[in-house]
């Protein structure tokens, strides 16, 4: 059967030693930024980046995707054991896990987070392999106009998951639009906003942004902040695992959460974050009386979880046959992609098998490997945790620099992230997102070049993007994402699912 | 008109003015005809858009009530300028005076954006990562960075 053969080519690419190691890398790395909080997967991938160049294709994503889902795993380690998630898709986690961790069951949350993501990652490897050949075929009968079309869902559903104001982000997509409009027309050739600058020509480079807004941005504003409290629980970790009462309570909670997560990732604008809150709200409901949830309900954290890391697995779905990233994360490694020569759309699965198959085993590989990292090494983690931040951002900061320079051996592009850490830290100050910003900014050349010859194949018609069915659909989905998320009661409940953030 | 959000207030003055800033610049390029599109054709498009919106932001932050006036906040000079000027130093020395130079004075910058410092630690911070760095990105991702400075490896 061909997702055994392609599976088998996958997991021949995956286990040679050199692609093992530097999933290994990966993930130790993510869990780490996970662990850390104020540094996440957007900002250390985007560090990465210009390491890239000395890399081979396939063990640099392989690398970089151990980065992203091994933040997942970090991220809910320091939800549980210190109320503080690492990642934004940990938030769910801290609310029951830190009550466990407080009534010392802090062992059975962690294990219930681990296995029931380690679970819900295997079950993500094998929807991405089942679904994505046919999900190849259908996009090779994409036109422009689905392009297009698909690009103005994806950034719609982006905006779904922003935490604040609809409107604002929506104007920060646009504003990432125009922004990535500073470069050369590819059409015309004609330098546009330039400004008779040699290096803007080909326009602002999207690490520079995304360090700027994102590394930069968030270190001065915690800087901004005083420090807080917190207590530890590492001296209190033992007794790993769960009670037979546990384990009977927590797995139809993650077969719930692998399902939800599954189907929200691959949905534009998905990935983890939505599948978390999803599957809280579900297991809230499910447990109706009988459950315990904010007190410590191991189903809290079980649920959550499994939704987070089905959701991270299959957000790759839409990166790999569509070229099309659902997210910031994915919007990187897509810029990854084109680093090493790679054009990401359904033509990678045929002209690049080994980086296609090899990526999606070594998902799986790299699952295995979070499971062994974290449940025993948790203490090592934690200890990092006590570094005091003024050492902490000196050096991250010094890495972002580093990384910025060694993109083009160019200090223009290190002078324009300074301008964007000002830029960065307005933002925070305004409460505007970056990611939907990040995400215009990447996916504008796209749309403008599918825009620009939609209109010339129509001639000029703006009506061929509701003549095609295909078109059509998805501009209608996404205008249906809008109005589901401004109707009243949706509001509230994404006010109040959105409160950490 | 009393500010019902300063957040979004000067949210919609941002982006007003930066959509107000691009359109000028598109009207440099030419449009095209629909069926044709030019350079300036998707530019316009957008900033005109971004304008629009920018002034919806504002509108509703003039109009609509929210709890506690969304308050910017006070605003972190001192992490904003030394990190901005920190990261300006990096890339005005890195390629005149090297990698063994540039980042402990680097880090030595940056360090002065927190709240404590403590020449100790950040001497051994700055070593430390020094060595790290070249490490990492010198010894084990192969990457051309100067180490020392021009006049010294000529």
């Amino acid at each position: 059967m061909d997702l055994i053969n392609n599976l088998m080519l996958g997991f021949g690419v995956a286990f040679t030693l050199q692609n093992l190691l530097y999933a290994f890398f990966g993930c130790v790395l993510g869990t780490l930024i996970g662990v850390l909080p104020g540094l996440g997967p957007v900002a250390t991938i985007a560090m990465l980046l210009p390491s890239i160049y000395s890399l081979d294709a396939t063990p640099a994503l392989i690398m970089l995707a151990g980065i992203y889902y091994g933040a997942q795993y970090g991220g809910s380690t320091t939800a549980i054991l210190i109320n503080v998630p690492g990642e934004s898709s940990s938030v769910v986690t801290a609310i029951d896990g830190y009550q466990m961790a407080r009534q010392g069951r802090a062992g059975p949350a962690l294990a219930a987070a681990g296995l029931g993501s380690f679970f819900a990652g295997c079950v993500g490897t094998i929807i991405i392999a089942a679904f994505a050949p046919p999900l190849t075929e259908l996009a090779f009968k994409f036109g422009p106009q689905e392009y297009f079309s698909l690009m103005v869902l994806g950034l719609v559903g982006a905006v779904v998951l922003a935490s604040g104001s609809l409107l604002k982000a929506i104007s920060m997509i646009i504003l990432g639009l125009t922004l990535a409009q500073i470069n050369t027309d590819v059409i015309s050739g004609t330098a546009r906003y330039s400004f008779d600058i040699p290096e803007l020509t080909d326009g602002i480079g999207f690490v520079v942004i995304a360090m700027g807004v994102f590394g930069f941005g968030e270190i001065i504003a915690n800087l901004g902040m005083p420090a807080e409290h917190r207590e530890v629980f590492t001296n209190e970790v033992k007794g790993l695992w769960p009670t037979k009462q546990d384990f009977k309570d927590a797995w139809p909670a993650v077969l719930r959460g692998t399902a939800l997560g599954s189907v929200l990732g691959v949905l534009p604008g998905g990935g983890a974050l939505l599948a978390s809150f999803a599957a809280y709200t579900l297991e809230k409901k499910m447990a109706g009386s009988s459950g315990r949830f904010g007190k410590g309900d191991i189903r809290g954290v079980a649920g959550p979880e499994s939704a987070n890391n089905a959701g991270a697995q299959t957000s790759f779905i839409p990166m790999l046959t569509l070229g099309i990233p659902p997210n910031a994360v994915m919007a990187l490694m897509v810029g990854a992609m084109t680093i090493k020569g790679i054009q990401p759309g359904p033509q990678v699965m045929t002209s690049n098998p080994q980086l296609f198959w090899g990526l999606i085993a070594s998902m799986w590989v790299g699952n295995l490997m979070l499971v062994i990292l974290n449940l025993p090494l948790i203490g090592i983690w934690i200890k990092l945790l006590t570094v005091p931040y003024r050492f902490l951002f000196p050096a991250i900061t010094l890495f972002c620099c580093i990384g910025v320079y060694t993109l083009n051996n160019n200090s223009f592009d290190v002078y324009i992230t300074a301008v964007f850490a000002a830029v960065g830290y307005l933002f925070y100050k305004l409460s505007c997102e970056g990611a939907p910003l990040l995400l215009g900014f990447i996916l504008g050349p796209m749309m403008e070049e599918n825009l620009r010859r939609a209109l010339l194949l129509s001639r000029g018609d703006w009506s061929t993007f509701m003549m095609r069915p295909l078109s059509a659909g998805l501009l209608l989905a996404a205008l249906l994402m809008v109005v589901i998320v401004m109707l009243p009661s949706i509001k509230k409940k994404r006010e109040v699912a959105f409160v950490e953030d | 008109m009393k500010i019902k959000s300063e957040r979004d207030f000067w949210s919609g003055i941002m982006f007003t003015v930066v959509g107000i800033g691009f359109a000028v610049g598109a009207t440099n390029y030419s449009m095209g005809a629909s069926a044709r599109p030019g350079p300036g054709y998707f530019p316009l498009l957008l900033s005109v858009i971004l304008a629009i919106l920018g002034g919806v932001v504002l509108f509703k932050s003039l109009t609509i009530e929210t709890e506690g006036g969304d308050p910017i906040g006070s605003i972190a000079w001192r992490p904003l300028l030394v990190i901005v000027v920190g990261i300006t130093f990096f890339g005005a020395a890195l390629p005149r005076l090297g990698m063994v130079i540039t980042i402990p004075i680097l880090i030595l910058i940056s360090s002065l954006a927190g709240d404590e410092f403590k020449w100790k630690g950040v001497l051994v911070n700055a070593i430390v990562l020094t060595v790290f760095s070249w490490l990492i990105f010198v010894a084990g991702l192969k990457l051309t960075i100067p180490l020392w400075p021009t006049f010294l490896a000529n």
